[in-house]
């Protein structure tokens, strides 16, 4: 329950009565309703369930969280490398 | 597509698995909620990687599943009334009632038709105001803003030729049931990312408090499940239990507020029934009285069209996972890998005919 | 042991009518050749279930086949109906390794047809059927009443040539075969799709329908093929299911392989649907002797339309009739003979 897909905003459309902007899914498009999101723009992703935003993604919290995750990565590396006695040895 | 490949790296997901081995100690069993994750899981083989001390149980996340018998058949019964147009999503469309399915009530000339949003009925309305469109509306929190709006654009303009048919299930009293079950073995919830997008995780908190359960709203993607399993397990293994956000990108607090105001204006809290779990209180929305106007349950006779369940079965047990597929005596006999089993069964694709296949690939290849 | 009733909604199995799903080329497909059709027809040519069938005819090796075009609509973003005919027809031809030679076609036509699109689409077929090098020798052409075919309806059968020594069978595929996919998958099938009534998506995606006969040629010509299937509908999973179950043996497909358009992923992504299961209509899987597997690929990125030609996996011994995928992040799931037709989802 809940595919919701992150589409970037490119274009706001003049629809009479319901708020709703062209989003930009890598590369395809559709019309989402952006009543939900009356502070979203020009150039925000969203998160659309069935031609809805639901919630705008804070692309702040995902880079640093995905930041987090990529020094988790690099810390497994390290300690793998570390872990090595034959340094010709691939992990 | 940005904020879903990042999710799906391959490296990042190992350094997640190998971070989950080293944390846990002793065996935990985790459900999650929705059934998005659990297609996410079988699709990309999740759990196969995880430390068999790692349990994953599939929950009742999907309306193909939970959808009563009865509201089925009533949604059936319009679908074969003449001259309507029974607009669905496709999930719907071949979950059988006690008299076949939406396939078949379209080879008998039923007007079936699939929409991905609900706003597309309201075109369709517009466009033939001679005959009654109607709108299967089913799902979790995350759909009822999209059908809250139809409904309030239908009044807006002026469309008398609309109806939803409601069947809106709530997902804070399931979770609620589950663990209030004394067969429960759920020990941590990974939450529903995109039902709390929309309304928030407040009201998990006093679940997780009275429960002493820790919940993680998760994503849906294979690096969002595991970071959600690895911030579970933690939990677990140091014997808290709160509500945390994986999904910080999605998911806030208070979620939506524009949405959860709408939804207060269309629907009310009702009792809702639960496929292969009974009645439970206050797991519903339906349509306020101000909105009765486009109730199918009252434009349409339907009143008349009553099903009983047949007996509580182990897919319930499944659903609140006291047992898996594999526990039922039906499994691989009268529910066989061409037909997905148990409940808790989402899409084609299927938990629990995935769970199927799983279990029949580690019988034919050994590891 | 406790009798107890199902609360599961399992789809329905066992029907009384037609219903759409039993031509998606799944596994409703399937049940109904096997317990209807097959069993009706019975012979050694039918049973074998290829694309097309392989006779002896005075010496020569003649593949014939037929097919049917029902699309809708009719005019697509990459092709129409037409074009579709003919190249479907030659393709199912050329999963022999025949030369395509002779096609029919057949037009059952509703009345009301604009005749405008009739004439496209005629112009359209003699098109792709000059450029693929065959004669369409006969045809036949019928009108039903209002309401009783979707505007176009085109049947087609199709005869090739065989050359000596080509013995291309989905039961010939066997364990150490590489498995090679001509290029990017869902093409068609999405093309179509965001084209439906309210589903429309806006994006570039077009059908890639493509005669492959030449392309087939060119491979035969580097190596040795063992089986070959065009995946159209019921997606490239469907035809590796086919061809395991076929030959009795187990598939192993390394999902970073398969080759995806961006937007493609995009609008499966949107729909909730999986690409392995999307139609295509300009593609064809192999499953290759190893020894001559690099040799074939090189043929076929030679090729405009094997140019995004890959390598995805293997044929191995265990796990026969089983299609294993690798996933992106190194998990495994089973490839299963879809039920029905894919359908948009949002769960």
């Amino acid at each position: 329950m809940c595919l919701a897909i992150p589409g970037k905003i490119v274009e706001l459309l003049d629809t009479p009565g319901v708020k709703m902007a062209k989003v930009d899914f890598g590369g395809v498009f559709r019309e989402a309703c952006l009543e939900y999101l009356p502070e979203a723009g020009l150039g925000d992703y969203v998160m659309v369930h069935v031609g809805f935003a639901i919630s705008r993604v804070d692309e702040e919290e995902a880079a640093r969280t995905y930041q987090t995750l990529r020094e988790m990565d690099q810390l497994a590396d390290l300690e793998a490398g570390e872990l090595l006695e034959d340094p010709h040895e691939v992990p | 597509m940005k904020y879903l490949d990042e999710y799906r790296d391959q490296r990042l997901a190992a350094t997640l698995v190998d971070e989950i081995r080293r944390t846990v100690t002793r065996p935990w069993t985790l459900m999650e909620v929705c059934g998005g994750q659990t297609h996410s899981i079988v699709k990309y083989g999740l759990d196969e990687l995880l430390p068999a001390q790692v349990e994953l149980v599939h929950g009742p996340g999907c309306p193909v599943c939970v959808t009563p018998l009865e509201m089925i058949d009533r949604a059936h019964a319009i679908a074969r009334q003449p001259g309507v147009i029974f607009c669905s999503f496709g999930d719907m469309l071949r979950v059988p009632g006690s008299n076949g399915d939406l396939y078949q009530i379209k080879a008998e000339g039923g007007d079936v038709r699939i929409v991905y949003s609900p706003l597309d009925c309201l075109k369709l309305a517009r466009a033939h105001p001679e005959r009654p469109v109607m709108f299967f509306a089913i799902g979790f929190e995350t759909t009822a803003p999209a059908n809250a709006m139809s409904v309030w654009q239908a009044r807006a303009q002026g469309l008398s030729n609309f109806s939803l048919l409601v069947s809106h299930v709530l997902v804070p009293p399931a979770i609620a049931a589950i663990l209030g079950s004394p067969q429960n073995r759920v020990q941590a919830f990974l939450g529903p990312g995109h039902v709390c997008a929309v309304m928030g995780w407040s009201e998990y908190e006093p679940l997780a408090e009275r429960y002493r359960v820790p919940m993680v709203i998760t994503g849906f993607e294979p690096i969002d499940l595991l970071e959600g399993i690895l911030m579970a397990v933690r939990q677990c293994e140091q014997g808290r239990a709160t509500v945390e956000n994986q999904y910080a990108r999605a998911v806030t607090r208070d979620g939506n507020v524009e949405a959860r105001k709408m939804i207060g204006r269309v629907f009310e809290v009702c009792d809702r029934a639960w496929r292969g779990i009974g009645v439970i209180p206050q797991s519903g929305y339906r349509l306020r009285p101000e909105f009765h106007a486009y109730d199918a349950e009252r434009i349409f006779d339907i009143q008349s069209v009553h099903a009983t369940e047949p007996e509580i079965c182990i897919s319930g047990q499944v659903l609140q996972g006291h047992k898996k597929p594999h526990d039922c005596p039906a499994f691989g006999t009268q529910c066989t890998p061409q037909t997905p089993l148990g409940a808790t069964m989402v899409s084609a694709e299927g938990a629990c005919a995935a769970y199927y296949n799983y279990g029949r690939h580690l019988v034919q290849v050994s590891r | 042991m406790q009798d107890f009733a199902l609360s599961c909604p399992l789809p329905i199995t066992s029907r009384k009518t037609i219903v759409l799903g039993h031509g998606s080329g799944g596994r409703l497909t399937a049940q109904l050749v096997h317990d209807l059709f097959l069993p009706a027809f019975d012979n050694e040519f039918l049973r074998k279930l290829d694309d097309q069938a392989v006779l002896n005819l005075g010496g020569a090796r003649i593949a014939f086949t037929t097919d049917s075009f029902v699309v809708t609509p009719l005019f697509f973003p990459g092709g129409d109906i037409g074009k579709l005919a003919v190249h479907g027809t030659v393709n199912d031809l050329a999963m022999s390794g025949a030369r395509p030679l002779y096609l029919s076609a057949a037009f059952i036509m509703e009345e009301g047809l604009p005749l405008d699109e009739l004439s496209r689409i005629t112009a359209s077929m003699a098109e792709a059927a000059k450029a693929a090098g065959v004669t369409i020798v006969t045809g036949d052409t019928k009108v039903v009443n209002k309401g009783s075919a979707d505007k176009l309806f085109i049947t087609t059968t199709g005869i090739g040539l065989v050359p000596d020594g080509v013995a291309i069978s989905a039961s010939n595929a066997r364990p150490g075969d590489k498995v090679i996919l001509s290029g990017t998958i869902g093409d068609h099938g999405m093309a179509v799709f965001s084209r439906r009534e309210n589903l429309e998506l806006e994006s570039t995606i077009e059908s890639d329908t493509a005669p492959l006969h030449l392309l087939v040629q060119a491979m035969l010509a580097a190596g040795e093929i063992h089986a070959l299937r065009d995946p159209t509908r019921g997606g490239l999973a469907t035809s590796l299911c086919e061809i395991a179950g076929s030959a009795g043996i187990g598939v192993e497909i390394q999902a970073r392989r398969i080759p995806v358009r961006q937007e493609v992923q995009a609008a499966c992504e949107i729909l909730g649907m999986d690409p392995l299961f999307v139609a295509n209509e300009g593609k064809l899987v192999a499953f290759v002797a190893p020894a001559t597997a690099d040799a074939i690929l090189a043929a076929m990125r030679g090729t405009v339309e094997g140019r995004d030609a890959a390598i995805i996996g293997e044929a191995v011994s265990p796990h026969p009739g089983m299609v294993l995928l690798k996933t992106e992040i190194g998990g495994s799931r089973i490839l299963d003979l879809p039920f029905n037709e894919q359908l948009p989802r949002i769960c």
